[in-house]
Order: C-alpha cells, then sequence, then structure tokens
C-alpha cells in the first residue's frame, strides 16, 4: 500500500496551505507595487469581507443564491433524471429527441435571458429558469448515456431472472447507470453555481451574483467585488466536495474505482 | 467410431436442438453461423460443448437459453418451444454478470424476489455455505477475487433453483489454478443438486474432465461434427490411459496435432 511516489500526509497538507500562502503574497505586493487605487489588496478585501458579514446582508445573500441554485438545479434533476432514463431506456426515442437536445445544448443560459424575461419577467423565477436550463442538458446526456452503457450481460442476468421491463429498469438498469448520473450531477450543479451569478446579476436584486455587479455599480467598491468572489468561490467548491462525497456510498465506489 | 452416441445418456431427453441454423446480417452481408445444429441433452446430464475459437458455440448457448432466436430450427426444453430467457434456465457468464452495486449476500438474493423473505435468506445462506465465502456476505464485488466472483454468479444462478445451467466458459478468465479448483467445486455442486448442465468451453481437458459427453462443433458455420460419451466415472483420473484416448480423439478431430 504504501508507495514512494505518494505524498506524505504532512505535505498533503502543508503544500496547498504554502501555494495559497504564495498567491496571496504575490496578489498583496503586486497592489503594494502597483500603487493601484481600484485593485484591492487581500488585506482590504479581507476587511470588505468582514463588514459584509457584520451588516448581516451576506448571509441573506448566501441564502438567496443558494435557495435559486437548490430549486434551479433540484428541478433539473428531477426532469432530467426521468426523462434521460426513458431516453436511454428507449433507443428510438432518443434517436427522434437527440438533434433537438444537442442544438439546445450549446446555448448558453445567458443567451436565453431575454426569453426568460418575456416569459417570467424580472425576478426570482427567471433567475432559477437560467440555473435550471443550465443544469438540465448535462444531467439528460448523463443519464442517457449511463443507461446505453449498461453492460449487455448485466441486462441479460437481469431478464433471466425473470424481471419485468420496471423491475429490470430499477433493479439493473438504474443502478448500474448510477456512478454516471451521479458523474453528471456534479457537472451540472458545477454549472447552475456559474450560472447563477450571471442570472442574478441581470434578473433579481439580491444574492451573490446581483452583490457582486451592486458592489461596483454602488461606488465602485472592489474589495466587495472581490470579496464576493471569493465567497462564491468557497462555497461553490464547499458544494462539490460534497458532491464527491456520493461516490463513497458502497453501491456506487465500483463506478469510480479509476479516479484517485 | 464406437464412442459416438447421438442420443442422450439415460433419463430422458431435457432439452432438443433441432436443426438450428442462425444467419447474422449485419452491413448488407449475411454471414451463417450454425448451419444446422442438432443435439440433445439428457435429463441431469452434464453435456460439454467444445469447438474452435469463434465456431459459434456461444451463439449456439445463447439460442438454447432462450436469448437469440435461431433463423429457422427450433429448441424445445420439457417438450416445450423456447421463446425467451426464463428463471428455470440460468445464463451463467464469465464473472463479468455479477451486480457491482450488490454485496455478496444481495447478488446471491438478487433472482429471490418472488419469494418470503425468511425463505430468501435461508437460501442465501445454504449458498453462501455451499460455495465458501462465509465471511464474505457483505463484500461487494470489486472486493473479491476473479474466482470468488465466479462462484458468486454460479451461487446466485443455484438460488432460484433451475433445473437448466448454461454456462459460457465459466472459467474462462480465471488463472488455471483457480481454474482447477472451481472444476472440483462445480462437480461437488452438481453432484449434489442434478441440473441439467450445458458448459461450452474452448479447452478441451475442461470438456473431458467435466462432462457425460462432449458435443465437437466444426468451423463456422457450424455443425455438430461428433458427440463423444465420456465413460470414466468421477472422480477421473488425469493420466489414465482412457482419459488421454478421449482427449487425443477430440484434438484430432479438431484437427489439432497435440505436440508443441
Amino acid at each position: 500500500m504504501s508507495s514512494l511516489a505518494q505524498p506524505r500526509k504532512w505535505e498533503k497538507l502543508f503544500l496547498p496551505v504554502l501555494a495559497s500562502a504564495l498567491f496571496l503574497a504575490l496578489w498583496h505586493y503586486s497592489v503594494v507595487w502597483t500603487a493601484t487605487k481600484v485593485f484591492p489588496s487581500p488585506l482590504a478585501v479581507e476587511k470588505g469581507l468582514a463588514e459584509l458579514a457584520r451588516k448581516g446582508l451576506l448571509w441573506k445573500d448566501i441564502g438567496d443564491s443558494l435557495r435559486r441554485v437548490a430549486l434551479g438545479f433540484g428541478a433539473a434533476a428531477a426532469l432530467g433524471i426521468p426523462l434521460g432514463l426513458t431516453l436511454g431506456w428507449y433507443p428510438a426515442a432518443n434517436q427522434a429527441v437527440n438533434p433537438l437536445l444537442q442544438m439546445l445544448r450549446p446555448i448558453s443560459p445567458i443567451a436565453w435571458i431575454p426569453v426568460a424575461i418575456i416569459l417570467f419577467g424580472i425576478g426570482d423565477t427567471t433567475a432559477t429558469f437560467l440555473i435550471f436550463l443550465g443544469a438540465f442538458f448535462p444531467i439528460v446526456v448523463a443519464c442517457v448515456s449511463g443507461v446505453s452503457n449498461v453492460p449487455p450481460v448485466l441486462r441479460r442476468a437481469g431478464r433471466n431472472f425473470g424481471l419485468s421491463p420496471p423491475q429490470l429498469l430499477a433493479k439493473v438498469i438504474f443502478p448500474a447507470a448510477l456512478p454516471q448520473i451521479i458523474i453528471g450531477l456534479r457537472i451540472s450543479l458545477g454549472i447552475a453555481w456559474l450560472v447563477m451569478v450571471a442570472a442574478e446579476m441581470i434578473a433579481v436584486d439580491s444574492g451573490l451574483g446581483y452583490l457582486v455587479i451592486d458592489a461596483r455599480n454602488s461606488g465602485k467598491r472592489y474589495d466587495l467585488v472581490v470579496a464576493a468572489m471569493l465567497v462564491i468561490g468557497a462555497i461553490g467548491l464547499a458544494l462539490d466536495l460534497c458532491f464527491r462525497k456520493l461516490k463513497d456510498i458502497p453501491s456506487v465506489r465500483w463506478g469510480f474505482r479509476d479516479e484517485s | 467410431m464406437a464412442e459416438t452416441i447421438m442420443g442422450p445418456v439415460a433419463g430422458g431427453v431435457k432439452l432438443s436442438a433441432q436443426h438450428i441454423t442462425m444467419v447474422f446480417q449485419r452491413d448488407g452481408k449475411s454471414t451463417p453461423v450454425l448451419d444446422g445444429v442438432d443435439l440433445e441433452v439428457g435429463q441431469g446430464e452434464f453435456l460439454c460443448i467444445v469447438g474452435p475459437s469463434g465456431c459459434g458455440k456461444s451463439t449456439l448457448l445463447s439460442t438454447m437459453a432462450g436469448f437469440l432466436s435461431p433463423t429457422s430450427g427450433e429448441v424445445r426444453i420439457d417438450d416445450e418451444t423456447v421463446r425467451g430467457p426464463d428463471r428455470r434456465r440460468i445464463f451463467v457468464f464469465q464473472e463479468r454478470g455479477v451486480f457491482p452495486w450488490l454485496t455478496v449476500d444481495g447478488n446471491i438474493e438478487f433472482g429471490l424476489f418472488p419469494l418470503a423473505r425468511p425463505e430468501r435468506r435461508r437460501r442465501v445462506a445454504h449458498y453462501i455455505k455451499m460455495i465458501g465465502l462465509e465471511g464474505f456476505e457483505k463484500a461487494y464485488p470489486a472486493e473479491l477475487s476473479g474466482g470468488m466472483k465466479q462462484r458468486v454468479e454460479v451461487a446466485r444462478a443455484l438460488a432460484v433453483n433451475p433445473d437448466m445451467l448454461f454456462l459460457d466458459e465459466p472459467f474462462g478468465a480465471l488463472d488455471s489454478i483457480t481454474r482447477l479448483v472451481m472444476r472440483g467445486e462445480l462437480l461437488r455442486i452438481w453432484e449434489a443438486e442434478r441440473n441439467t448442465i450445458v458448459f461450452v468451453t474452448h479447452d478441451i481437458d475442461e470438456a473431458v474432465q467435466l462432462g457425460d459427453r462432449v458435443a465437437v462443433m466444426s468451423d463456422r458455420p457450424a455443425k455438430i461434427q461428433q458427440i463423444v460419451k465420456i465413460d470414466i466415472p468421477h472422480p477421473r483420473d488425469l493420466s489414465s490411459p482412457r482419459y488421454l484416448e478421449l482427449r487425443n480423439g477430440i484434438l484430432k478431430q479438431l484437427g489439432l496435432a497435440h505436440k508443441v
């Protein structure tokens, strides 16, 4: 088990801390040496962050952003998983719908903003809808390919034991495709978090995306802009780490054996 | 030849394949694979099928198990035409057929869903013991060796109490020592349960060690060239003159010189 190439425990902890410290130092001294009046130093950002936290606005913004992402991503999963499984299960349906899906998929949710505003007006629904769009297609595509990649040997084994088609779907196809579905969900949650910022800049007046644009517009508070960016990054990372934990569930772990 | 017997051994006919032909259509080209195969398998018999690689052994086995429909001819089991797979006849693949998302317990229990829970538990415990995997009930296939996975698949098949087993090169992926052990185990299980077994292999030694009779297939498009009765009682002495005579006869039939 112990390989010489494996990093040691203290290295695993120490090296990332060192890299982050070097980055902060580089940032700090770049600001000092260029004597910029616009771009904030790490210390100014830290003060801005403290100010936001003190006013209590930050928590409300974080809550609003998380709520919209949860709704948009949740709706995308609730609709995308059944649709993807169905399309994977019926190749004929997939052939019919696939060109349409493939054409809608590369359209950035940002391009949908005018249409979304016509449909839902300015407000929460529009922001949530844009997040939904960003997450929906990767989930569908992951489910379709998850189902079509189920080894025929496993389908045959399921049929051999006399499973009806719904039983086969529930007991063989879904668990066999689950690792790929989880990967698809993880990717689309990342996309949902990205789209959230743009959606909140346009459609609503709360949330982390709004915080970024509002801090710039009302008084060019770049310390607050960068503070909000860091919060967005940190929460995005935390969400991703939570999702990565899913692959430790025993009944899906087999699908991730090639990864670390 | 004296050892050529077309009819099955005592006990009545379990399965009869009647003039099976199989032609695969692909890209407008038709490839004949089976060219009029006639074969009878006796009740409780252990029949091995050998033949050159790619000759259609597996196609024949899949047809007998009901996963493929023959182009012409029919397979009858218990005097009924086979129209699809059935839980009374289980097909065992190489160990790739175990469900990676289920534990050893869960795999063996897989086919038992129509039964009440106490009966399911009883059978699972019985077959775990039979395959010698006590202590591995909660292990996932990824944690098992190839031989252990193969045993799980055999146990999963036996647990539904089938009257026939179709085995498609079940030990092909195992190392030679494990393979020898598994042959012994399979014979022990067969002698206890007396299911009818059709066993496809490319290993002539394996066929002569296990089978009551060995059916030798020709090159594609395949026919049954010869059926050899192995009239050596178990346990078989692998250095007895009769064993070597039978084995060499089959090698010669396949056009293989037994010198390296």
